[in-house]
């Protein structure tokens, strides 16, 4: 019975360990976006921000170009998620609730295309737009990013769809409604959630891209957030505190909504991988 | 069954099979009928053409460009010269390519090891804590999955800072030896351990939360049974846990072979956008031939090298995927 309990602490002190070093990187990010400036630049680190400031919040804040890359980040999100999701659900809902000649195809072909490298796109896209005239503009950045965003958003919106129980739609139809009323009363309730779980993983996808907005957006008044907080490093002698301020501030809805949200979509890309 | 207005406002339209015995179908007009075939074809149509516009033109484009020559002057006459296998032969020329390739090899291989290895293990930990510590983990583990790359690059590049940085001081006071002003990207080696560590710590959430749900779906009468029949710890894992979640660890291992066979912002952010040549992966060797050199047509053909090397990985991938019915 000690031996037992003894191997239980042990392996909840494991956890723990294991706890710590994970979230280390994250809670120095954090810690030094609060210390003052003569603490972050010290021979021996300070492990606990005191005194905390918030000296670098408004440093990064008041930054050039801020505020615009925050409007552009989220002009981009929300034409990315808004055009993809509804795009997204008219074929999610043609996948998961119809029959018909060269689904399987489809479905193969939107699995396969997320694999294709963007790093390997960005050259002939580059091409395409600079032809268009859509370089260093916004809409070619939101076009762009529709090639990672749609194909995820179909997939996992089909697979919302689908575990919806088809016997709840036919009970529906018996009951008198017709195909669209059983849509809009007893589909679209059940698949809800998975909407505002997939819109907010597109929503953490495309906030998070820089390749494409780097290379894409030249001015820095067009760029968005990623690039804005990359150009904090290329000057000599990094800044720290306001580099970790505005990554925090960088990271801070991406680690909100993901908290909300990561159950779903751990269990959308498992479902059905183990059948005991 | 079409989309009549008085049924969505609350009057009930016609049952579907009222008429009769529940098996016969009341035939509808024709042009419903039509309707009806064509609709998921409308529905996929919107999607379909975006994905043709934004992929399917661009891989075509890709390919062709390969076969070009394609420099910055062809960017404004818009014209490229084609020049066959040219690029191609020039690729597989130059013991430049040679390098990388190997080196993204060892990369991809030591990455995706290492992602398996610990994601798996903090799995199976997970299984065993306590309500409270397993809670906290998994937390801590979604922290660092939603971390996006730009601020990883960056957390680790103040952690790992030759001057104040927090790692040289801690390795010095853990008598691992002088690391005082140790500078980790000077030497390739110790640079492409600090973009490992970034890279595999990043991925670690994903491939561990991810195991741990399919390991929650392992019906627990199987191990115990097993362990009444005196199976040890290992044995279980190896003879009954593993097996059964094969299909979740191939679908992950060929997904981490893709995304760190083409790993680019890691590697280019780490060098503050300036990748010396010891540290370009496949993906920074075709930007930088493209972007930096404007031999468009020569990064393409590296580019499509790129993707034709990562198809095995996605074909097994897929395979799987169709395998476990995900695609029916």
């Amino acid at each position: 019975m000690n031996r037992r309990r003894a191997g239980r602490i042990a392996i909840n002190a494991t956890g723990l360990l294991v706890f710590a070093i994970m979230i280390f990187p994250v809670y120095w990010m954090v810690a030094t976006a609060f210390k003052e400036g003569r603490n972050i630049l010290a021979d021996t680190p300070q492990f606990v921000p005191t005194p905390a400031t918030l000296s670098n919040f408004s440093d990064a804040i008041h930054r050039a170009y801020f505020w615009d890359v925050v409007r552009n980040s989220l002009i981009v999100v929300a034409a990315v998620v808004g055009f993809s999701m509804v795009v997204g659900f008219l074929a999610a809902l043609a996948l998961a609730k119809f029959k018909f000649y060269g689904r399987g195809a489809f479905i193969v072909l939107i699995l396969g295309v997320q694999m294709v490298p963007l790093n390997a796109l960005i050259i002939p896209l580059y091409i395409q737009l600079s032809r268009a005239g859509l370089t260093n503009e916004l809409s070619g950045v939101i076009i762009t990013y529709l090639t990672f965003v749609l194909p995820f958003t179909v997939w996992t919106l089909r697979g919302f769809m689908l575990g919806i129980p088809k016997e709840l739609e036919e009970a529906a139809m018996v009951d008198g409604s017709t195909r669209f009323g059983a849509f809009v009363r007893i589909l679209l309730p059940l698949v809800a959630p998975g909407l505002v779980a997939t819109s907010i993983f597109a929503f953490i996808q495309a906030w998070n891209e820089f390749l494409i907005a780097y290379v894409f957006l030249n001015d820095a008044q067009k760029q968005t957030l990623t690039v804005w907080l990359a150009g904090f490093t290329t000057q000599r002698g990094t800044d720290w505190g306001p580099l970790m301020a505005g990554a925090t501030l960088t990271a801070l809805p991406v680690v909100v909504f993901f908290l909300l949200i990561h159950r779903r979509i751990a269990f959308g890309l498992t479902a059905g991988a183990v059948r005991g | 069954m079409s989309f009549q207005p008085g049924s969505e406002a609350g009057f009930p339209a016609p049952p579907v099979a009222a008429a009769g015995p529940v098996l016969v179908r009341r035939r509808r007009p024709a042009g419903e009928r039509i309707f009806r075939a064509a609709s998921p074809y409308l529905l996929l149509a919107p999607a379909a053409l975006v994905i043709v516009a934004v992929l399917g033109y661009p891989l075509y484009l890709l390919t062709k460009l390969s076969f070009q020559e394609f420099g910055l002057a062809a960017l404004v006459t818009k014209k490229g010269t084609w020049i066959g296998v040219d690029n191609y032969t020039r690729i597989f020329r130059d013991h430049q390519f040679w390098t990388v390739l190997l080196r993204t090899f060892v990369f991809t291989a030591v990455n995706v090891g290492l992602t398996m290895i610990f994601g798996t293990l903090i799995a199976l930990l997970l299984t065993r804590l306590g309500r409270f510590m397993r809670l906290l983990l998994t937390t801590g583990l979604v922290f660092v999955w939603a971390t996006p790359v730009v601020v990883a690059v960056n957390i680790f590049r103040w952690m790992v800072d030759y001057e104040f940085g927090v790692l040289n001081w801690t390795l010095t006071k853990l008598h691992f030896g002088d690391f005082l002003n140790k500078d980790w990207f000077a030497d390739p080696k110790m640079g492409f351990g600090v973009i490992t560590a970034i890279i595999v710590w990043g991925a670690i959430p994903f491939v561990a939360i991810t195991v741990y749900a399919g390991l929650s779906q392992v019906p627990a009468e199987l191990v115990e049974a097993a362990e009444i029949d005196g199976a040890r710890r290992w044995q279980v894992f190896k003879d009954i846990t593993f097996p059964l979640l094969t299909p979740i660890f191939v679908i992950l291992t060929s997904l981490s072979i893709i995304w760190d066979f083409q790993v680019f912002n890691q590697v280019w952010l780490a060098r503050g956008g300036e990748p010396e040549e010891d540290y370009w992966l496949m993906s920074v060797y075709s930007f930088f031939e493209a972007f930096r050199l404007g031999e468009y047509g020569f990064g393409a053909a590296i580019a499509v090298v790129m993707v034709g090397f990562m198809f095995l990985a996605t074909f097994v991938y897929l395979r799987q995927m169709i395998r476990m019915g995900e695609t029916r």
